[in-house]
């Protein structure tokens, strides 16, 4: 298998290849089983004498193994953690899934066009925040651990010592991995640059071309957006309060009784690229892009995000 | 997790006033005994009221903090959600999530002299203040109230401004941009009533209302000597979480819901009047 990703393309192919990781990524990265598309928060239980009694959802989790994560997913993964976990409120159901997961994270060896995880710092090469990283060789795998877990799983099978000359291949590897892509930020710190730049005529260029649809929140591996809402029963006893996820380029997102924060498409660009790339340092302590190039090949009409932040941040000092 | 961060607590409605055509407040209570010697809160933060099989709001808590029996919530009918609470009924319940964000730094202004300016339709926010100073009043300096609003006939708690301005160490000024037969105070901006007001270097500043109006009114003061850090505002936005999970409530690197509602001036003074922000 192989995929071919451009600016608003994202096609698989299959290749001649023996390997089972010749291609960068899909769509979604770790984000869906962590922060779930869809989830109930509660149930309203009303009873005949007007009480309400609230009921916490009780999802047995089975755990779950992932196979094949990459490095700005492992990133991205951080940076989740950051948001639901780290903070002065903890996600309960984040949490749960978080802790019933086993990462198998691979060295990235076939970045697609549309990869720039060597500028942002993320990738290719897997280094820390999974259980076992992978390297993929013609000849086989190379395996480290990197958790406690992974080292006993490793333990327990029958694997031969790699060789110098496997870990040096694999290093060469991933090296040329970080060579071949051709995108890029201009720095790994726009927040100034982005923030003296509101009204830069950019915005209303790339207004004219992005549909608003939120494609590249979706595919996003650090975007955290969720809207609340209320589903009740026919039965007229329940209603299940749920969150689902939700995009800063839809109308509601900044809805405020009765006027919009932003109502256009400029200001929602806006908004994203300057919380994703700046505010997001005063957030997080770094910018809130990895590099997975997903908002680009998912992009309909396949705005290039690195080209975008060139244009408005790449030029100035 | 904090308690109650998450799931709502069962409230019940013990009273319900109607304030104007379009404005309530809901009297509430918790119904666990337990839960309720727990609560605390500051005056300038909010709970997420919750109406049965419609949805969740964030309201401002306008009771004084010492009263651990009732929390009371003044409402306007904007949406789906308050246009159903206003229908609530004494005896009625609803859920409770709260309290969340950072209320008015009241305890960090004792001994100054207070102005508190609002704009709009009754800012909830600033009465708690007031009420507070009120019922503490060895704990503070002068109590200037300036309030503006559109229409004469918009200012809810008409009596209470009467009532205030009898007080000692009380100033009151309100402003309506359209009076009317029998609109006694100033008709225009509510900033023009400044001059009238005694502002000076060493007061503390709340300020409610549309953002432009609390843009115009630090201004102003910092004009007339009064320091950034001492102008403090409260600030709204989409909120639905109320835990800075959701997002929706960004303002710059801010989280609305969690580092205020009520910030201080120099935190939000770059993007205040930005439009999209």
């Amino acid at each position: 298998m192989h995929d071919d990703q451009q600016p608003g393309r994202y096609r698989m192919t299959t290749s001649s290849s023996p390997r089972q990781f010749a291609w960068a990524n899909g769509p979604q990265a770790l984000k869906p089983f962590l922060f779930a598309p869809r989830q109930t928060l509660w149930r309203a239980e009303r009873a005949a004498d007007g009480s309400i009694r609230f009921v916490e959802p009780a999802d047995p989790l089975p755990p779950l193994a992932v196979i094949g994560v990459r490095a700005c997913d492992l990133a991205a993964l951080a940076l989740q953690d950051a948001h639901f976990l780290e903070g002065e409120y903890v996600d309960p159901y984040y949490a749960a899934r978080r802790s019933n997961l086993f990462l198998i994270a691979v060295d990235c060896s076939h970045p697609a066009a549309t990869c720039f995880c060597a500028s942002t710092g993320d990738g290719p090469h897997v280094r820390q925040g999974c259980d076992i990283a992978l390297t993929e060789l013609e000849r086989g795998f190379v395996a480290r651990p990197d958790s406690e877990r992974g080292a006993q799983m490793l333990a327990s099978l029958a694997l031969s010592p790699a060789g110098v000359d496997d870990i040096e291949q694999g290093h060469a590897q991933t090296d040329r991995a970080a060579q071949a892509q051709q995108r890029g930020l201009p720095s790994r710190n726009l927040r100034d640059r982005l923030l003296a730049s509101l009204d830069h005529p950019r915005w209303n260029d790339v207004a004219s071309r992005c549909l608003s649809c939120g494609n590249c929140t979706s595919v996003c591996p650090t975007c955290f957006c969720h809207a609340q809402r209320e589903t009740p029963q026919l039965d007229g006893a329940t209603s299940e309060h749920v969150r689902e996820w939700d995009s800063c380029f839809s109308r509601g997102h900044s809805y405020l009784h009765g006027f919009t924060v932003r109502p256009d498409t400029r200001s929602r660009y806006r908004q994203w690229l300057v919380h994703k790339l700046g505010t997001w340092h005063d957030q997080y302590g770094r910018s809130g892009c990895v590099g997975c190039g997903r908002c680009i090949a998912w992009c309909p009409v396949g705005i290039d995000l690195t080209q975008e932040a060139a244009a408005l941040a790449g030029d100035q000092v | 997790m904090k308690p109650s961060a998450q799931l709502p607590l069962e409230a019940e409605v013990t009273e319900r006033i109607q304030e104007s055509p379009s404005i309530f407040t809901l009297r509430l209570q918790l119904t666990d005994r337990l839960a309720r010697a727990a609560y605390r809160f500051h005056p300038g933060q909010f709970n997420m009221v919750y109406l049965y099989g419609v949805g969740e709001v964030p309201i401002s808590i306008v009771s004084d903090p010492r009263d651990e029996t009732v929390l009371d919530h003044t409402i306007r009918v904007v949406g789906r959600v308050t246009d159903g609470m206003a229908r609530l009924r004494a005896g009625e319940r609803v859920g409770l999530r709260g309290p969340f964000g950072r209320g008015w730094p009241l305890k960090e202004v004792q001994g100054r002299d207070v102005l508190v300016v609002t704009g709009g339709l009754g800012c909830a926010p600033v009465v708690a203040v007031i009420n507070y100073i009120l019922m503490r009043r060895d704990q503070f300096g002068r109590l200037t109230i300036i309030q503006g609003v559109k229409h004469a006939e918009d200012l809810i708690w008409r009596e209470r401004y009467a009532y205030w301005r009898t007080l000692p160490d009380v100033q009151v000024l309100l402003a309506a941009d359209h009076g009317g037969p029998v609109w006694p105070w100033h008709v225009g901006k509510v900033t023009e009533v400044f001059e009238h007001a005694d502002i000076h270097p060493g007061c503390a500043v709340m300020l409610c209302g549309p953002e432009i109006m609390m843009l115009m009114a630090a201004r102003m003061l910092v004009e007339r000597g009064v320091a950034e850090r001492d102008i403090h505002l409260s600030m709204e936005r989409n909120m639905q979480c109320a835990v800075g999970h959701c997002g929706h409530c960004q303002f710059g690197a801010a989280f609305v819901c969690r580092e205020g509602p009520v910030f201080a001036y120099p935190q939000v003074k770059h993007l205040l009047g930005v439009r999209g922000f």
